[in-house]
């Protein structure tokens, strides 16, 4: 039941999304569209649209993949340093192939992203507390490490300009043949939707899953590419987007659970529903002006992130 | 039949299994007893490939375990551990479910969906499969893990210590099942016990380790006795007989 709004939604948002902007273009005009109109609408609207839901599909999914993985409710491409090695690389890119083509910069950010999620996960390995708050505090102290390089490394080659468009999601610079990339994450979509009772199995425990013999390291590493890959392509074409992964799947998790399998349809409807309505209000709060949706997500998403940091503690 | 031939396993230079050698019989409750730190979890993790010796092999039903595919093992064995603390909330059914993961790779196909209701069944779970598994109590739990150890239809089930916490209810009632277990299914059962009564009274065998070297295996009338169990337990051990069962009164 709660899937039909959810669907409603996310088409009555799609449609606001489309028509709202410093060009006026009404749903009324659609059949009658002057020539910037049809620009505007082609070039820039449907093009963010787009770039949106798949931005928020994958990095809800991710986030759930996550969160089975290392067994803990608080992790997220946001809260083990995915997203911040991911910017890393493509620092590295920009330094090391000066012209580097997207292409490449999408390689060297992904293997970053992917060797920084690894390196969280043997860390959480590692830790003897498995206090399910103290992992992601971790997880942001080793994000907030490679931040700091990161940081350290524009501002001794000048790139500090560059690397801030990184830093805050906007999804205002996204123009037909700037977020084309994206789609390479639908394929992924599709691997974890096949993948999703091994991660469910995985995240049961080691031996759990070699008693139904399940091949855990290899269930492991999928998701890990997965998460490292799509995270990689939501920073290069968009940008920073805190707590996405992590406020989405908590929320389906509650009314839904954690089979994967069942959930994977409402955690990617409600990334694309959260992260829809986050864009928009961006966008009408200092209307003509746009605040990034980096800003927006990360002020709803940090809220709720407390809220359920509080639930847990009820709870436990 | 499992047979296990001279495993060894040492941590360090602390030998936690040493040289253990035993054959389990088929259709069968086998408990293992001793006291803590005898090695009972490491050799049933072994015996379950979840762990590797350092010597010696395991067979079951003449297959090397360690040369057998993991997916094929999972139709023969199903291994549930002492701590199945889940973080993940999953309905009793999703986690029955799971245990077809062996056969069906994912995708239930009708015959696992027969067993999988099949396995609910046996484990009087009807009216609560689809609640979630943090909603049940201990008991409830480990029956939901149980059925899915028998939707795995495996010969062998071997559990580790499976009534701890539960209360003396629960207790019997989850070995009222291990007994149906093997006497209506003819599954082999292997289970950890501290509990020597509930050992006494369920099992057909006993196998008593102590310092990670067997020190005493047989039926329950050879094992129940005042001297094999001082030995093991290096206390004193008085038995009575009590409706024909052996009880060990070792209270005081």
């Amino acid at each position: 039941m709660k899937k039909r709004y959810l669907v409603f939604l996310l088409i009555a948002l799609s449609c606001t999304s489309l028509f709202v902007g410093v060009t006026r273009i009404s749903p009324l005009d659609l059949f009658r569209f002057d020539d910037h109109q049809t620009q505007i609408f082609w070039q820039s609207r449907v093009p963010r649209l787009i770039s949106i839901l798949i931005a928020g599909v994958t990095l809800s999914i991710s986030g759930f993949i996550m969160q089975q993985l290392s067994r803990n409710k608080f992790v997220s491409p946001t809260t083990a340093g995915t997203m911040d090695s991911a910017r890393f690389g493509i620092l590295i890119a920009l330094i090391v192939f000066t012209s580097a083509s997207p292409f490449e910069k999408m390689i060297v950010a992904f293997v970053f992203s992917l060797v920084g999620t690894f390196l969280f996960m043997k860390i959480l390995d590692r830790i003897k507390m498995k206090d399910p708050i103290f992992i992601p505090l971790v997880g942001l102290m080793f994000g907030n490490i490679i931040s700091s390089i990161t940081t350290f490394f524009a501002y001794k080659h000048d790139l500090i300009q560059n690397m801030s468009a990184w830093l805050q999601g906007d999804f205002s610079m996204i123009t037909a043949g700037r977020y084309e990339m994206l789609y390479i994450s639908i394929p992924l979509v599709m691997i974890a939707y096949i993948f999703a009772d091994r991660f469910t199995i995985a995240g049961l425990g080691e031996d759990f899953a070699k008693n139904l013999g399940l091949n855990y390291k290899q269930a492991v590493n999928v998701g890990l590419i997965i998460v490292a890959l799509s995270t990689t392509l939501v920073v290069l074409t968009v940008g920073l987007i805190p707590f996405l992964g992590l406020v989405v799947p908590n929320i389906v998790s509650l009314y839904r659970g954690d089979n994967l399998k069942n959930s994977l349809f409402d955690t990617a409807l409600l990334g694309a529903v959260f992260i829809l309505f986050c864009d928009i209000l961006g966008r009408i709060i200092i209307f003509p002006y746009e605040i990034p949706i980096g800003l927006t997500v990360g002020v709803i998403g940090s809220g709720i992130f407390i809220y359920l940091l509080m639930r847990r503690r009820d709870y436990a | 039949m499992v047979e296990v031939k001279s495993i060894s396993k040492s941590y360090g230079l602390k030998a936690v299994v040493d040289d253990v050698s035993v054959s389990i019989q088929k259709g069968k409750i086998t408990s293992f007893i001793g006291p803590n730190g005898a090695g009972k979890s490491t050799l049933l993790s072994i015996i379950s490939r979840l762990m590797n010796a350092d010597t010696g092999e395991v067979l079951i039903d003449g297959q090397k375990v360690n040369e057998t595919k993991s997916r094929e093992l999972a139709k023969k064995i199903a291994i549930l551990k002492q701590s199945n603390h889940l973080s993940l909330r999953l309905s009793v059914r999703d986690l029955v479910s799971f245990g077809r993961f062996p056969y069906s790779q994912g995708k239930l196909t009708k015959e696992d969906q027969v067993y999988i209701d099949e396995a609910i069944r046996y484990m009087e779970l009807e009216d609560m499969q689809d609640r979630y598994l943090d909603q049940l109590s201990g008991g409830q739990k480990q029956r939901a893990f149980i059925a899915m150890t028998i939707a795995q239809d495996t010969d062998y089930i071997l559990l580790d210590e499976p009534l701890n916490n539960l209360d003396m209810k629960h207790s019997v009632q989850i070995m009222k099942v291990l007994r149906r277990l093997a006497n209506e299914l003819g599954k082999t059962v292997l289970i950890v016990i501290h509990d020597i009564n509930f050992a006494s009274v369920y099992s057909d065998y006993i196998v008593a380790l102590k310092d990670g070297k067997i020190e005493a295996q047989g039926t329950v009338n050879d094992i129940m006795t005042s001297l094999v169990l001082k030995q093991v337990y290096g206390m004193e051990m008085p038995i009575q007989e009590i409706n024909n069962q052996k009880i060990c009164v070792y209270f005081s």
